[in-house]
Formats: C-alpha cells, structure tokens, sequence
C-alpha cells in the first residue's frame, strides 16, 4: 500500500469535481456548509473579504479552529498556507488536514519561491491568473489549480478574465504544431513536457476549480459553463443575508449549471447577496501575489 | 433494444457531482454507450446505471432535491444492474457507519459500510488487489487459474465492514472485502475507473448485456 502518490492526490481532487468548496470560520459554520451539501470545506480564521477589511498579516489558522471543524464534520477539511511557507503547509500536513491551499489570500511569506509540494504527502491547490502560472504550481506538485480570481470582493469579472485567460491559451495550444510548443513553453514560462501533454489532451493536467468572487447561484452556473470544474465560495456564503439557503442554491446551481429553469428556481427569494466591493474600492489585488 | 445498439448496452451514468468522465470513458473502452444522468427523465432506457466516486453526502442530498432517489430505488428494485464505486458503494450500502444521520442510501447490496474508514487523504492509497473465488464469471482474461491482480486506488474509501450470506467477494485487500457483487449490483471500495485495468467495468459491461466480442478495446 502507497500513500501520497500523485494518483492518490489527484483522485481527491476529482472526487470533488462538480462540487462545491465553502470557506468556515468555525465548527457551526461548518456544519451548515456540510447540511447544504459541500463537498468539502476551507477552515480559516477570517473570510477574505474580513481579511481585506482589517488589514494585517493573514497567516495559516490556529490549529485549534482547524481541529474543531475537522471533528465538526464529515467531509473534506482543506487550510490554508501562506505561499513559500513550507513550515505552515508541515503543520497543517501534520493535523491531517485532506488539502492544503497555498493561498494568496495570505501574506505572502516568500517572494520568490513556491513551496516544493512533492515533499509532501498531502496534495495542494493553488491559484493561477493564466496557464503558465498553472503549469508552474503543477510542475511544483499542485494536484488542483483554482483562478485566483479577486478574493473577498464578491465581484466574479476577474474569476471570469483567469478562467477564460487559462482555458483560452489551452485552447491555443492545442492548435499549435510540434515545433511551436517550444514556443509555448518559452512565452508561458513553464516546463516543455507540461505544455506538450496539454496539447495532446487538451485540458489540464489536474482538475480546475474556479474561486475568487462567487457571490450567487448564476455567478457558480456562470463559471462551470466556461469550463470550471468545480467551485470555492469563500465570503460569498457566510457574508449573504441568509447563509443556510444561499448555501444550498449555490450547491444546486453548480450541479444544474447548464439547467437555467432550475438556476431561476433556486435563486428564488434569496435575500441579499454579499454587497462586495467593485473597481478602485478594492484596494491591493490580491491575485498579484505569486510568481 | 433497437437495431443497431444490439450488444451495446446504454448505461446511465449519474452526473449530479463527481468523477463522472472517468466513467464515461471506461464505458467506451468496454462497448457501452452511456448518458449522463441529472435527472429523472434521463433514466429512460438506460441497460444500467453507474453510481461514481464523489462526496456521498452531497449525492445524497442532490439524489433527493432531483427525485431521483425514488427513481433509482424503484429501477433497482427491479433489478437494474448497478455499479458503484467508493461513494456509489456507500450510496447502495444497507448500513453506513460514520455518515451523516440524514443520510440515505438504497440498502440493494447487503452490506455494512464504514465511510471514509480506511482515514482522511493522507491515508488514500494505491494497492494492488487480489482477485477471490467469486471472480470467475467475470474475470476470465487471466491465466485460468491465476488472474492478476487487480490496481486499485483507494481516496478516502469505505471499508466494507460486514456482507451478507447473499453477496460474493470478488476482490480483497489483507481479508477485507474490496469488490463484491449480489446479483445485478457491483461495487467497489476503489475506483476502477482511475486506472487503465478494465475487467471492473468489462464485468458490468456483460451484467447490463454487453454482447460476446463487444467489450474488445
């Protein structure tokens, strides 16, 4: 029996497919989460859009909180590491968490270096902005590549410009002849093999879940048609007028995405979504955080 | 059956959340066709039906909000053939242990199992596993006496706990059961449809009518 292997990583990020990933602050948060049918959760002390309000250093959550939800529920409890923070993504490996998220929703512990993700044998997800940003934090060993999209503003225009950046140059390359992917290589900065087995398959080499901005059920129905594979609501659920419902039909969107009869159903009454933040009102981007 | 699908059964694959194209793809590779399922309309006709690897809660809970719980209870009291992999195995279980109270499954395979009992991802493993006495309908691509054994990846799976007198085990993992059958309904605590091994869903392939010859490529 063989633990940590890439197949085994990359098999949990498939079972999630076509699911939704909500971030909690606490146990009760979790299981409200869990009753609408997540698929998994992020434990983290504060949502994005509380991040981005009070300023500081965002850094990985406290044990304790991760420990709570962990026994809180039943499903898959993701955390978060600061990027190049190799020691966070050790502790966080080592209370079992089931993936953990090298997140530019914290501050940034390395300007330079990503953390060596082979080393580990819990798998991660981590943010692109493009294709070659994807291929890079894969060929470091991220088993799930998410847009980074603009955390905490509740505004889905940059999840929509990364997801379409990342699927649009996929689609470019697979059109490309051999000799040009040498090309492709050196404009996208990411290793040759990587951009050769794109273009034989045509997709990703790990799932790509969409995150960054999703407020409502047409925002998750909006993302799946362009090609995500699944979805992470972070402020979008527990900021929102009333959490448990907004929880459900975001679940319910994601699954029916393609099905705008049952989008309408459970959008329905809702209540007011998070007011978010829009333009110059968003202060530092977050997605710039990585390299 | 209409002329021309003769020998390729049409398998409804269930499409709410999951590794669905896993299955798809294994499906082609054994002669079937397949239609994704989303909702109860999408069950009409169908030679059978996979159940894929996902979260079981949330199956569970998109199964009841669709209808398509009652709609999947009823064919599989008829006898429908059935394949279920790691969630799927959980959603036909009689018992499952560590779920969620509100949790259903439709209790068509005589079996008690314990989600997510083999631990969380970090304990999600590759293993190869042996083939049991009960594998000889299906299996019989391996040396006659001898098949070899089988590649299987387990990411936070059940454990079958306990079976009843009715079902066979097919497969075993240090004496548990991995793959069992009872009648028209099979199902694995690993997912075939993440390796290149195809005699899992070659077996079910024959089970939903899969002509002789059909299930070569």
């Amino acid at each position: 029996m063989t633990t940590g292997t890439f197949t085994v990583k990359r098999g949990l990020a498939d079972m999630l497919r076509g699911g939704v990933i909500m971030d909690v602050v606490n146990a009760e948060q979790a299981v409200v989460a869990e009753d609408a049918g997540a698929v998994a959760v992020m434990a983290l002390e504060r949502v994005p859009a509380d991040i981005r309000r009070d300023g500081g250093v965002a850094r990985m959550s406290d044990p304790l909180l991760i420990e709570g939800i962990q026994h809180a529920v039943t499903i898959p409890v993701m955390a978060k590491a600061r990027i190049g923070h190799f020691a966070e993504a050790q502790v966080l490996q080592s209370l079992g968490v089931d993936f953990v998220d090298e997140s530019e929703v914290l501050t940034p512990a390395d300007e330079a270096h990503h953390i060596d993700k082979w080393a580990f044998t819990v798998p991660f997800v981590c943010g692109a902005t493009n294709l070659g940003e994807a291929l890079r934090r894969i060929s470091e060993g991220a088993a799930m590549i998410r847009s980074k999209g603009e955390a905490g503003t509740g505004n889905i225009v940059e999840a929509v410009r990364h997801l379409r950046s990342i699927l649009g140059s996929l689609r470019a390359v697979g059109q490309a002849d051999a000799a040009e992917l040498y090309g492709w290589a050196k404009e996208l900065q990411a290793p040759v093999g990587l951009v050769q087995e794109i273009a034989a398959t045509g997709r990703l080499p790990v799932p790509l879940f969409c995150a960054g901005g999703i407020a409502t059920p047409s925002d998750a129905a909006l993302v799946m048609q362009l090609g995500a594979e699944a979805v992470f609501v972070g402020s979008g659920i527990f900021k929102s007028g009333d959490p448990a419902r907004m929880a459900s039909a975001v679940v319910e969107a994601t699954a029916h995405f393609e099905d705008a009869d049952h989008v309408a159903k459970v959008s329905r009454g809702l209540g007011e979504a998070m007011r978010g933040l829009e333009g110059a009102a968003v202060g530092e981007r977050l997605a710039d955080r990585g390299w | 059956m209409v002329a021309g699908s003769v020998g390729r059964p049409l398998v409804g694959v269930l499409a709410l959340q999951g590794d669905v194209r896993e299955h798809v793809a294994a499906l082609a590779d054994v002669g079937c066709r397949s239609r994704l399922v989303k909702r109860v309309g999408d069950l009409a006709g169908v030679d059978g039906l996979v159940l894929p690897g996902g979260e079981s809660t949330t199956l569970s809970m998109l199964l009841e909000s669709t209808g398509l719980f009652d709609a999947v209870a009823g064919l599989l009291g008829d006898g429908l053939p059935v394949l279920g992999t790691c969630a799927g195995l959980v959603l036909l279980a009689s018992e499952v242990l560590d779920g969620r109270p509100d949790q259903r499954c439709f209790g068509a395979l005589a079996a008690v199992v314990r989600r997510n009992g083999y631990g969380r991802q970090q304990q999600s493993f590759e293993a190869e596993v042996g083939l049991g006495v009960g594998f000889g309908d299906g299996f019989g691509d391996g040396p006659a006496d001898l098949p070899a054994a089988l590649p299987a990846v387990f990411i936070r799976a059940p454990v079958i706990v306990s079976v009843g007198d009715e079902v066979d085990v097919l497969a075993s993992l240090e004496g548990v059961p991995v793959l069992v059958r009872q009648g028209p309904v099979l199902a694995s605590a690993f997912h075939p449809e993440l390796t290149a091994d195809r005699r899992v869903h070659g077996l079910f392939a024959g089970m939903c009518g899969a002509g002789a010859g059909a299930g070569a490529g």
